[in-house]
């Protein structure tokens, strides 16, 4: 009996401990979510000004074409997929890849080119038995621009190359901190430009240097590689996000485990003692017994 | 009446300021903008931006991007941008000096070429601008 009690009393420290790692993680990732969503708060004013710029060449100007704007027909089909690099959140990278599996599937492609960032993404291809063109691996937490502008840029130079017809990326939008959606978005080419009405400033003609062509074209490339970089963003809040509820879930199983191991422990201490008292008055009335 | 300005990034807001006068380096030319100027969107090239202010003017690096103008503001997007104290001349100059040797070297291909010209303009760039802010501290 008290060789089991000490056993409890191991195990039930033993979970303590893991609860406490546990815990400490899931502050960590809250954390980290906050700048995370500072970070993606901070890319917003350049986005939304190149979207503006955007919207207003192609609502002023009529006739425009650019490869980056116009279908194909699709016979090869890109994906961008943004995994972690760090597991430990929940169904996070599974999610993802079921995704994008799904995917491939439904559009029923033999090999389709894929950019991989995280490394689960990468592992999960190789098991599946194919290669990344291209990889992006230990990110930091709180990625900028320059940590993922080499893959965009293959990303959208591929496409312009005619290496696939239509870019897709794959990643897990942040809905709120308990939903995160894995969610497969065309990129390329870029059919769904947003309108924004009016635009801002006044209605005067507005002057294009070297000409309106020319700036769209250029600033096409650079539109598709900053919604590369803001899907990476918002994967990463999403993974914070994603690892806090599981850390949250496993410090309140942990603590479950705890009260059960500890009830245990009582009743069986409880038990230990209560035959230690029979044994005792048992010898006691024994011996008075044979006093008499 | 001014311009205001602001240099945005992918990264975040970098600056934001009230000019009586910008002067930018655009593809088909120099730029002096002041208040009022007519609407306008240009390419740019590597090259500092200058700010004239009421009171001092500023310098920043501003590897590529776009200007946009609309006579009281002037936004310029850029995939970099960086205001004097946060260039890291050391990097820069080693940068600089990275960049000569590949031109130097009879090895390198086109591509190879044009790269370690960009990554002379842009150290260029910074040096300039970090430079500036040297003197007149």
């Amino acid at each position: 009996m008290a060789n089991n009690t000490r056993e409890m009393r191991l195990r039930i420290r033993s979970v303590q401990n893991t609860q406490q790692i546990t815990r400490a993680m899931q502050m960590v990732a809250s954390a980290k979510l906050h700048r995370s969503q500072e970070r993606a708060t901070a890319s917003r004013p350049y986005t939304d000004e190149m979207t503006a710029v955007i919207s207003t060449i192609t609502q002023r100007t009529q006739g425009l074409s650019d490869p980056l704007l116009t279908p194909r027909e699709v016979e090869r089909v890109g994906y961008l997929l943004i995994t972690s690099d760090q597991g430990l959140a929940g169904a996070y990278n599974a999610n993802l890849s079921t995704a994008f599996l799904n995917d491939v599937r439904a559009r029923d492609l033999q090999d389709p080119v894929v950019f991989v960032v995280g490394k689960k993404g990468v592992e999960f291809l190789r098991h599946r038995g194919m290669e990344p063109v291209s990889t992006v691996v230990d990110l930091p937490d709180y990625p900028s621009f320059h940590d993922v502008s080499e893959i965009a840029e293959q990303a959208v130079q591929l496409f312009l190359d005619h290496a696939y017809d239509a870019l897709y990326l794959v990643y897990s939008k942040f809905v709120n901190t308990l939903v995160q959606r894995p969610t497969i978005q065309p990129l390329l080419p870029l059919t769904d430009l947003p309108q924004q009405q009016g635009g801002h400033g006044p209605k005067a003609e507005i002057l294009y240097e070297p000409s309106a062509e020319e700036v769209l074209a250029a600033l096409l490339p650079r539109y598709a590689r900053t919604l590369i970089f803001n899907a990476v963003l918002e994967a990463k809040a999403s993974e914070q996000a994603a690892r806090m509820v599981a850390m949250k879930n496993a410090t309140d199983n942990a603590q479950e485990l705890i009260e059960q191991l500890q009830l245990q422990y009582n009743k069986a201490r409880q038990a230990a003692i209560t035959t230690q008292i029979v044994e005792i008055s048992g010898g006691a009335e024994a011996l008075r017994a044979m006093q008499q | 009446m001014s311009l205001r300005v602001e240099v945005v990034t992918p990264d975040r807001p970098v600056y934001r300021a009230d000019a009586k006068m910008v002067i930018a380096r655009g593809v088909v030319g120099e730029l002096g903008i002041l208040p009022h100027h007519v609407p306008l969107v240009t390419e740019l090239r590597i090259a500092p931006l200058r700010v004239i202010k009421e009171e001092g003017n500023d310098e920043l690096a501003v590897h590529g991007g776009f200007l946009e103008v609309d006579g009281e503001r002037l936004i310029v997007l850029a995939e970099t941008a960086e205001q004097p104290n946060e260039i890291d001349v050391a990097r820069a100059q080693e940068a600089y000096e990275r960049a000569q040797e590949t031109l130097r070297s009879p090895e390198a291909d086109e591509a190879a070429r044009a790269e370690a010209q960009r990554a002379l303009q842009r150290a260029e760039v910074r040096l300039r601008v970090a430079g500036a802010q040297h003197h007149s501290a």
